[in-house]
């Protein structure tokens, strides 16, 4: 097998070294004309004042974008469809974040709610990571790119009324597939647990949302795609080919489909969540702050080389398994390499919270935001660490992995969308959130919980780990000293679910119509549609 | 390169790219090589046995892989050699799980081959390790006042026993322990090469 190894891994890996190094001589030669002034399109694309921008509060700030010309970016029907995403969104959360806490629960108390099989542990996890990723992570990360897409382009949304029959197939088919799951009916592979019948629904309603926003794109009114675009177009290519490859029925099998099942599970991860809330991130942070990206020619380096590494890193799941060596070590390595473009998005992002803390403690949304962006850095140097073969022996097949699963979709991609959620809801509806101090609440307690919820983990699965490792000692030793960790990840998880219900009773509050209104301008909803949102 | 279709058919192309390393290549490696030649298919309880253990989620505490002993101890914990993709060619979906709260399962047939152990352990855990965490089940048991000339009986210690009636074994049950019998990779290994050899010294070239 030496020729395997030896070629392929180089082969792979060459071809991607290659591509970058072409890359960054390509930027040197100013071949891609991306420069400083380019950052400043998102400024230019809405006319809004450079100064602190953060509407969640500022009931002067509520108002609907409008491009140069004075004409709204987001008109009425397409706020409509947005604040039904964003409600519907925030159901899934409370529903999955629920499942989640009680399958928590339920690694310590394993006699409890024990008595029909929907609620046995193995199911209600399995509908906890479909209803938060699907339903809340995904759905909420389309109502992002519907606002998101039109204001950096500086166009409206071209065909809403096809993101609409998106948004409630992709509802409908989410709260179908909990009840496939519930009830026993499963794919049965982790992360594409939802049966394949009802995924043919969900790959549907990520076409009537790519296709709106790619034909929305293709009409841009501004010169340059700034970097949010690149990550929201390449996660909308990424998305549909990955889910449907994975899905295909009767196709994989054995120890292959092992290689498909991680292929796609990370590549959800890594393809779709990440561009969309480092997009969502790369908007949010110029944009509340009211200054550009720093170093922004990097934010080039920073996509391709996540895309060419990002996109091979998946076999890192199974080192130590049934597959070829080769395969698992070409993934090793590609984890290895993400610290390139993490540090590329770091350089991009963090100088410029961390030189305006003054924004970052009055702005809740830009807090929400911006340690969402660390997070994605933290996340992403703890995950190639992981993947070096010698900490994978100790933190595979334990609760280490489940933190590090939360410190990514949860502290980065979810932060996000709580800020991103935060700022965009009020210039919808063109009033402030009703209620300032659950948002305050809602930061602290899922701060606080989620603090304590990795801590918990990332200690019990390390200890679990060398536990295991050590041929002396029994091997239920090592389940049974991470009954306090997983007892201290259950507090933690409890705090989150609280500040998710703070979130939203905030939420409905702000749909029956509370909150300080706009007085003045252009922009301001229409009374209709204020009184009966998401209608 | 600022422009919309290059962008499409470029990020189309890394993921085509690396679909053909992750997916096709160890696909075609895979698949070419037959199944183990002592590996037996599922029989029909076993594979109705094997439906529970997906439905009900046992794989996302449970693996099906034991690794090599220059990796970790697994063989000294009686969970089997080191398993290579032929151990699984009639495996559809693919049990290998990510997660060892309970331990590796793909040889608990060889390792615990009573099926009234077995079946007292679903019933309830507790009553043969009193520190487990894995969930009871129940409802894949029911309760008579007698036992009637077909039931299977689930033998319980004293603190589990019932005031009056006994606890019978329904067919899911009794399928689900067929399989986990089943559950028995002790044979020669075939393809040694199918697997992940990356801890050994010589990373399995000499195989």
């Amino acid at each position: 097998m030496v020729f395997t190894i030896g070629t392929l891994v180089l082969v792979s890996f060459a071809v991607s070294l290659v591509a970058l190094v072409v890359l960054i001589w390509a930027i040197s030669r100013s071949q891609m004309r991306f420069t400083q002034a380019d950052a400043r399109t998102i400024f230019e694309a809405e006319e809004r004042g450079e100064v602190l921008d953060d509407p969640s509060t500022r009931p002067e700030q509520t108002d609907s974008p409008q491009g140069r010309g004075g004409d709204s970016l987001v008109p009425a029907n397409c706020r409509r469809l947005i604040l039904f995403i964003f409600a519907t969104a925030t159901l899934w959360l409370v529903v999955g974040s629920t499942y989640g806490l009680i399958a928590s629960l339920k690694l310590h108390l394993p006699d409890w709610l024990n008595g029909s099989a929907p609620l046995t542990f193995g199911r209600m996890r399995a509908i906890h990571l479909n209803l938060v990723i699907y339903g809340w992570l995904s759905l909420g990360l389309m109502g992002l790119a519907l606002w998101l897409i039109p204001t950096i382009f500086a166009t409206q949304l071209r065909l809403p009324a096809l993101a609409f029959v998106g948004a409630i197939i992709l509802n409908l088919a989410v709260g179908a597939g909990a009840w496939a799951i519930s009830t026993g009916w499963t794919d049965g592979l982790e992360w594409l647990e939802i049966p394949w019948q009802i995924d043919i629904f969900i790959a549907l309603a990520v076409f009537l949302f790519v296709i709106p926003l790619m034909v929305t794109a293709w009409h841009r009114q501004v010169k340059h795609i700034y970097v949010t675009g690149w990550y929201y177009l390449g996660a909308m290519v990424w998305f549909p080919v990955l889910f449907i490859v994975a899905n295909i029925p009767n196709l994989h099998v054995g120890a292959q489909q092992a290689t498909v099942n991680w292929w796609f599970a990370h590549n959800v991860l890594g393809l779709w969540l990440t561009p969309l809330g480092v997009g969502a991130a790369y908007y949010l942070l110029p944009r509340i702050i009211g200054k550009p990206i720093y170093s922004y020619s990097l934010s080039l380096v920073g996509f391709w080389a996540l895309a060419l590494f990002y996109s091979q890193v998946g076999i890192h799941h199974l080192i130590g398994g049934p597959v070829p060596t080769w395969v698992v070590t070409l993934s090793v390595v590609q984890s290895i390499m993400m610290f390139v473009p993490v540090i590329a998005v770091a350089i991009n992002q963090h100088p410029l919270w961390l030189g305006n803390l003054g924004a970052f403690r009055a702005s809740i949304p830009l807090r929400f935001v911006a340690i969402g962006a660390l997070m994605y850095t933290a996340a992403s140097f703890q995950g190639s660490l992981e993947a070096l073969r010698a900490m994978n022996s100790i933190t595979h097949f334990t609760h280490y992995t489940v933190g590090h699963a939360h410190l990514g979709a949860y502290a980065f991609v979810t932060f996000v969308l709580f800020g991103g959620i935060y700022y965009v809801m009020p210039r919808l509806v063109g009033r402030v959130w009703p209620l300032a101090s659950f948002i305050v609440a809602h930061w602290w307690l899922v701060v606080v919980g989620f603090t304590i919820y990795f801590v918990s983990l990332t200690l019990g699965g390390w200890l679990q780990g060398q536990a295991m490792l050590d041929p002396a000692r029994d091997w239920m030793e090592s389940m049974e000293l991470t009954i306090p960790y997983l007892t201290g990840r259950s507090v933690g998880g409890s705090l989150m679910v609280l500040g998710h219900f703070a979130f939203a009773v905030n939420m409905v509050a702000i749909l029956v119509g509370r909150g300080a209104e706009r007085k003045a301008g252009s922009g301001l909803l229409e009374a209709e549609v204020a009184a009966r949102p998401g209608q | 390169m600022n422009r919309f279709i290059p962008l499409i058919l470029l990020a189309a192309a890394i993921l085509a790219f690396a679909t053909v390393f992750l997916v096709i290549l160890p696909a075609g490696e895979i698949r070419s090589a037959a199944a183990a030649p002592d590996l037996k298919p599922y029989t029909g309880t076993e594979l109705r046995g094997r439906a529970t253990y997906v439905d009900l989620g046992c794989v996302y505490c449970h693996s099906q892989q034991p690794r090599a002993p220059e990796q970790a101890p697994d063989v000294e914990r009686g969970w089997g050699r080191p398993s290579t993709a032929s151990d699984y060619a009639y495996d559809t979906p693919h049990l290998l799980g990510t997660m060892r709260t309970g331990p590796d399962l793909l040889n608990i047939g060889a390792r615990m081959p009573s099926r009234a152990w077995h079946l007292t352990h679903l019933y309830q855990p507790r009553a043969i390790h009193p520190t487990s965490i894995m969930p009871s089940y129940p409802f894949l048991f029911e309760t008579k006042t007698n036992a009637g000339p077909d039931d299977v009986v689930v033998q319980l210690p004293d603190q589990y026993r019932l005031a009056d009636g006994v606890v019978v074994a329904r067919t899911e049950a009794l399928d689900l322990v067929d399989y986990l019998l089943s559950l028995d990779r002790t044979y020669p290994a075939a393809n040694p090469e199918l697997r992940d050899n990356g801890y050994s010294p010589d990373r399995g070239a000499n195989q």
